[in-house]
């Protein structure tokens, strides 16, 4: 085991080289690209063995990739944002196949208008396919999850793929001390992939398909994907316990940090927790009482532990990194649906939208929504969801449209 | 916490000073993260690197709002608000510029209370091939500056990032970037620590609602007449396309039909010619040319060949 600085992307293709896999579909986006070009590179040296084939498109690559885990062979593919969202009719049509591999998405904001920065609008697309998701908050935790994700995936009680979300530049392009674990260990925890009856193979006259049905044999093939991903929960709970006791590093469902006399909370996903972390910790060195809580699974959404976790808190802060036209936050709607009904619940459950497009969160505004949320808390009234955006902004934005106005008027004049 | 920010221009190496002062620091047994950061642009855009260092877990991620130490690889950058190289300096803050002038011309000019240092720049050369290798002076100039980093971890570091380079490139490097943290002798353990910003007394932001604007407003769509010569997607490329014109038969139409950008212009004698400030390097002209007239070329070494040494 060596302690080594790396990358978010490069974190995920040793995560992909640690697991074995045999065959890796390709299309490279920014910010995901490293991956595919550490992956190349060691199979190109003859580090690493298995096969690399750039595709055409993310649609063909998922594809290609449902395609190869049906022939019982060990699949990871990466993309982001456009190409995710890309690829969505295979995402679905794969995940239905339950065939398992590993997607690794490097989380970027999605177009019009165009941003490189990361936010979680396109891995929050794939809530419904049928993948399972585990978000990372470290470059440690990107190559652990890869790792968990092949046997989450090949699990029997599960059989379906998974995604593995990193944040771009926050994560993908950014260095951090990194435990490799040994080849042997890695293999030894991640095992064999039985494929049971996925073996399609040439030369064996055999047909996979999908037939079209009607509504009723179709409820029963949706509702048992459900029923294989809401397995996640336990089989996940069960092997991250053995990953803890082989590497020593423990990565449960929902990270709790400083929770335990918390009367605040702050509930979010990803890198820009670790924000929230630093926060917490200062916030206690000023006296609060507060603590967070970052769902690793979307999906299947672990709603038991986060309901244990939540029970009896004065107040909770839901920041969102995305943001669902028409509605709002998606885990803010999330967590209240877990949460409506239970006599335990949290009397306030606050939305803000932050770090779209990769906008910074400071450790100012994570001050802020504590006060927001005391405040809240005192006089029982929840506050309107608030978008974490400055009048400064606002005015360096009308600046622009200053300029854009008047280039418009020199236009059709 | 150590919270340091490179600053240069795209192609000078400032991920490369972020990671060698990384590792550096890594090496001397701080937690570490660094990383650099850009936009769509590339070679000659502003971009900035940055590293943390501390001896506990980081937990604090992206842009540094408030560094101890900036390192300005380009004094160009220093003017242009966008390159952010000001930003968030405070008393304390260690300025550090590569530059021609001296110290109390910079201090006067930017008017700025806390410590600016220079660098030493050396005179433009002709040869793109013979530029200082500013990336690791910089990152050299920083490790004296933090006081915590022995002159032998530092080269260690420096091999380790560059090891994919030769030894020549190598050799180089080390030889800049160790006379840049000599030269720093006397400002060794200038850089401190510095803290969070504290969750009892802080400025509060200034959260503003945002009002609904119609879409004729609040469409991100950009209305104008030709302006995307403005931008030069020439420098993307990495393979340059290059006509061999005593085998172009002057079909007129073939490269400059199929090339996505219309970067390829016949004259009235059926010539094509290359704009290069747009041409991508995709190579579909090359593929698709029927003599196989067009020729795909390295463009370092294309822009090595090219005497006046400036970018096509
Ligand atoms: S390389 Fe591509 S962009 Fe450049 S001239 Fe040829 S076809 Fe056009
Ligand atoms: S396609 Fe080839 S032959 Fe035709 S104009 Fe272009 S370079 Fe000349």
């Amino acid at each position: 085991m060596s302690r080594t600085l790396l990358t978010g992307n490069v974190s995920a293709a040793w995560g992909a080289r640690l697991a074995g896999v045999d065959y890796v579909p390709a299309f490279p986006i920014t910010p995901q690209t490293e991956i595919i070009e550490t992956l190349a590179g060691w199979i190109d040296s003859g580090e690493m063995a298995g096969r690399l084939v750039t595709l055409e498109s993310e649609h063909s690559m998922i594809t290609a990739a449902g395609g190869a885990a049906t022939t019982g062979v060990r699949v990871f593919s990466a993309t982001s944002s456009q190409g995710l969202l890309y690829a969505m009719e295979m995402l679905y049509t794969v995940a239905g196949w339950r065939t398992p591999f590993v997607l690794v998405n490097v989380s970027r904001g999605l177009s019009a208008p165009i941003t490189l920065e990361s936010d979680h609008n396109d891995i929050m697309a794939a809530r419904d396919c049928g993948f399972l998701q585990i978000h990372c908050a470290s470059c440690q935790e990107v190559l652990d999850s890869t790792l968990l994700a092949y046997r989450l995936a090949e699990d029997t009680r599960v059989r379906l793929p998974v995604i593995v979300n990193l944040d771009g530049f926050y994560l993908s392009f950014t260095r951090e001390p990194v435990e490799i674990p040994a080849a042997d260990a890695a293999a030894g925890f991640v095992g064999d992939f039985d494929p049971q009856n996925a073996r399609f193979r040439a030369s064996t006259p055999e047909s996979q398909a999908v037939a079209v049905l009607g509504g009723s044999p179709y409820s029963y093939f949706r509702y048992e994907t459900h029923l294989a991903s809401l397995n996640g929960l336990s089989v996940y709970d069960e092997i991250s316990a053995e990953f803890s006791a082989t590497f020593g590093r423990n990565h449960p469902a929902v990270e709790a940090y400083r929770t335990g006399d918390a009367d605040y909370l702050f509930v979010m996903l990803g890198s820009f927790a670790t924000k929230a972390r630093e926060a917490v910790d200062r916030l206690r060195d000023a006296g609060w009482s507060i603590g967070l809580l970052r769902p690793r699974l979307l999906r299947p959404f672990p709603e038991e532990s986060l309901r244990r976790l939540l029970a009896g808190r004065r107040g909770v802060a839901v920041i969102d990194q995305n943001l669902s036209m028409g509605k709002g936050g998606v885990l803010h709607g999330e967590l209240l649906g877990a949460l409506y009904g239970h006599p335990q619940a949290p009397p306030v459950v606050a939305s803000f939208i932050g770090g779209l497009g990769g906008r910074d969160i400071s450790a100012e505004e994570f001050y802020e929504m504590a006060q927001t949320l005391r405040q809240a808390a005192d006089t029982g009234r929840t506050p309107p969801p608030r978008l974490l955006y400055t009048r400064d902004e606002l005015r360096e934005i009308r600046k622009l449209q200053a300029v854009a106005h008047q280039e418009r008027e020199e236009l059709h004049r | 916490m150590y919270r340091i920010r490179f600053h240069g221009r795209g192609g000078q190496g400032m991920k490369t000073a972020s990671r060698i002062l990384g590792s550096a620091f890594f090496l001397e047994g701080f937690e570490v993260q660094d990383a650099p950061r850009y936009g769509a642009e590339r070679r000659g855009a502003p971009i900035f690197a940055y590293v943390r260092a501390a001896r506990a877990a980081i937990n604090e991620r992206g842009i540094i709002s408030r560094p101890d130490l900036v390192v300005v690889a380009d004094d160009t950058l220093v003017p242009v608000p966008a390159s952010g190289v000001l930003s968030g300096i405070g008393a304390r803050t260690v300025l550090l510029i590569n530059t021609t002038q001296n110290t109390s011309a910079w201090q006067q000019r930017l008017n700025i209370s806390g410590p600016v240092i220079t660098l030493p720049a050396s005179a433009e050369v002709e040869d793109r091939a013979d530029l200082p290798y500013i990336g690791a002076t910089c990152a050299g100039a920083a490790a004296r500056l933090v006081g915590v980093i022995a002159r032998d971890t530092l080269a260690g570091a420096i091999r380790t990032e560059l090891s994919a380079l030769g030894a020549g490139v190598i050799d180089r490097n080390l030889e800049n970037a160790l006379q840049a943290y000599d030269i720093m002798q006397a400002h060794s353990g200038l850089v401190r620590e510095g803290s969070m910003t504290s969750a009892i007394k802080y400025a509060h932001p200034d959260w503003a609602d945002l009002p609904f604007d119609t879409a004729r407003i609040s469409a991100p769509t950009v209305f104008a007449t030709a302006n995307s010569v403005e931008v030069r997607t020439g420098l993307w490329r990495t393979l340059r396309p290059v006509v061999d014109y005593s085998r172009c038969n002057h079909c007129w139409w073939v490269c400059s039909t199929f090339c996505p950008d219309g970067a390829i212009a016949v004259d009235t004698d059926g010539k094509p010619v290359i704009d290069y400030d747009h041409c991508k390097g995709c190579m579909i002209c090359v593929a698709q040319c029927p003599p196989h007239a067009i020729e795909a070329v390295s463009e370092e070494q294309a822009q090595r060949d090219t005497t006046t040494g400036e970018t096509p």
